[in-house]
């Protein structure tokens, strides 16, 4: 009996340890998470005003300034990123679901997708650099710094389209092609209209996904210190604004910088949360 | 009479049907490109790359010169640098996410589990490049202060620790960098874990605990082994993902070439070099040079993502 009470005892120490582990560790993590929010906060509201969104992003050493080209020029891009996505991830994730059936072919897209999903997105930036920026138009471009992002959110497009289209039951295309309906308007019509909710999450998280992307634009729409809608020419961005002011000794500009850190922490938070509010499964597993 | 007969024995397209072939071959074509694209992001890579392997050859791997003026490149460097930092990284974040999501699943108060599993997902989401913002200003001159200063007086002379240990103590270097990772792929690997860890059938955890197991023994001979695969995989993925991270490790890493020889040195990653310089490269060798790196981080990390998704895809899809 001694033995198996000290058994018992040194179980219930180990166990006791591993919970205090797990304890310390998380309250560690949550400390380091919060710090980084708080960080965020306390030195970019301190800067936002009215002129973030009426000025364009000043020289270095004057003062004021906001960073108004480069909002623009990020909505721009996002907006002909999620264009192209939507169109290529909504209809390749329906071929995945609908068409591809037990193919190999279908098999490897799907293995690749995963990978590209993760893929690093500075490689992304090289491609669209070499093919766009270096063969096709000549120089930097807001289009090249689109495509680059629309890689990066067609593949996060696909997976969740063809995950929520698996999930809609098979009677559901029975019933609807028992009524004589053809097979791709049973698709449209009935699949991706049930499937809708699912499939605008993923939409959104594709988009809080580019939002903050930085490494593909570096060398694709490169940046621009004046506004300017035009596609074709070299496009300021958040991200890169972010990535040169904050290298900089320039404190008006490092002010910037928190700022625009700031406007994408918050943009991608208020991106998440809706995405989740639309998604009926918030635990797919 | 005979007309209606006639309509009955011949059945009538729907209408639309003709688009039928259209719709699936316009799905298969968006499903290809998604293939072409990474076929376009290899070839590319490899193309822009020959000149460099063409010119260095096996130096290339193996010598750390990397000098522009010169024209001689040598990227043992920054690779070196990327599998460290992405080893150390992994080192760190494993342990705390692996903390994270058992506290989550079996020790969390069901009245604080939603919240902190709510903000692990939802920091998971937030952009690379505000870590390496609080890295530089935050993290940085505080690592310098409480980590590096101590640790370099304490390190007895002449020790290996002292060699580990050398550089100049201004809070940016190899190891800030691995930390700033750690945090970043945390959250990441920590909703991971924790959603495999609820795929675990609730009878399998409490028969265990029926049987007299404490909690730690649940989690390390049962419930862990039962998703073995998919964690495995979720932490490649994570690794992956540190790999190849780019704007995280540039602002805080200090940007040498030189080969990683201390914890607090300088250096580079891949990623970091190629963010640095692309665009200012100063010949065409330089940019084969860089494209050449990409080519050596794209073959890492679709060696290292591929074998997640392959363990993975056996836990998490159906």
């Amino acid at each position: 009996m001694a033995v198996s009470a000290s058994r018992i005892a040194s179980r219930q120490i180990a166990n006791l340890v591993f919970a205090g582990f797990c304890i310390l560790f998380t309250a560690f993590a949550l400390a380091a998470l919060a710090a980084i929010l708080w960080s965020l906060a306390s030195q970019g509201i301190g800067g936002v005003n009215l002129a973030i969104l009426t000025q364009d992003t000043p020289a270095a050493g004057s003062t004021g300034g906001g960073l108004r080209n480069a909002i623009v020029g990020s909505i721009l891009m996002g907006v002909e990123a999620m264009s192209i996505a939507i169109v290529v991830g909504v209809l390749a994730g329906t071929w995945l679901a609908e068409y591809s059936g037990q193919s190999r072919y279908g098999s490897l897209i799907r293995f690749l997708n995963d990978v590209l999903l993760s893929a690093p997105s500075i490689l992304v930036g090289l491609f669209v650099y070499q093919l766009l920026v270096e063969r096709t138009i000549g120089h930097f471009s807001g289009i090249a710094g689109g495509v680059a992002l629309a890689l990066i959110a067609a593949p996060v497009i696909t997976r969740t389209t063809e995950d929520v289209l698996n999930l809609q039951p098979t009677a559901l295309r029975e019933s609807g092609i028992a009524l004589g309906t053809p097979v791709w308007t049973v698709t449209r019509s009935i699949l991706w209209r049930a499937a809708g909710s699912g499939m605008l999450t993923g939409i959104l998280l594709a988009f809080a996904r580019i939002s903050g992307e930085t490494a593909p634009l570096l060398f694709t729409a490169l940046g621009n210190l004046n506004f300017s809608t035009d596609m074709m020419q070299p496009m300021a961005n958040l991200p890169k604004v972010i990535f040169d002011f904050a290298l900089s000794a320039d404190d008006n500009w490092r002010r910037l910088a928190w700022v625009g850190s700031l406007l994408i922490a918050a943009t991608v938070l208020a991106i998440t949360i809706i995405a989740r509010a639309f998604a009926k499964e918030p635990n797919r597993s | 009479m005979s007309t209606i007969q006639d309509t009955a024995g011949r059945r009538t397209t729907p209408r639309g049907a003709y688009f039928e072939p259209v719709f699936e071959g316009l799905c298969f074509a968006a499903a290809t490109a998604l293939l072409a694209s990474l076929g376009g992001v290899l070839i590319s890579l490899m193309i822009g790359g020959w000149p460099a392997f063409a010119q260095f050859g096996l130096g290339f791997f193996t010598t750390s010169t990397w000098d522009p003026v010169r024209q001689i490149y040598g990227a043992a460097g920054p690779i070196v640098g990327t599998l460290v930092t992405a080893a150390v990284a992994l080192l760190i974040a494993l342990p705390v996410a692996g903390a994270v999501a058992f506290f989550l699943v079996e020790l969390c108060p069901p009245i604080l589990r939603r919240p902190i599993g709510t903000a692990v997902e939802l920091l998971a989401g937030i952009p690379s490049i505000v870590y390496g913002m609080w890295g530089l200003f935050v993290f940085a001159p505080f690592f310098a202060q409480t980590v590096e200063m101590p640790l370099m007086a304490a390190a007895a002379p002449g020790s290996f620790w002292e060699a580990l240990v050398q550089g100049i103590p201004n809070g940016s270097g190899i190891l800030a960098a691995s930390i700033i990772l750690a945090i970043m792929i945390l959250p990441f690997m920590a909703a991971t874990l924790r959603e495999l860890l609820m795929t675990v059938p609730p009878q399998v955890r409490e028969s265990a605990y029926g049987l007299g197991a404490t909690m730690q023994e649940v989690v390390m001979k049962v419930t862990l082994p039962y998703v073995r695969r998919g964690a495995i995989g979720a932490v490649m993925l994570g690794l992956g993902r540190a790999l190849g991270e780019t704007m995280a490790v540039t602002f805080i890493i200090g940007n040498s070439h030189d080969f990683p020889t201390s914890l607090f040195a300088s250096g580079s990653t891949i990623a970091s070099t190629i963010a640095n310089e692309f665009t200012e490269a100063t010949s065409p060798m330089h940019t084969a040079s860089l494209i050449a790196l990409g080519l050596i981080l794209f073959l890492i990390t679709f060696a290292v993502l591929a074998m997640a998704r392959l363990l993975l895809r056996n836990q998490t899809r159906g």
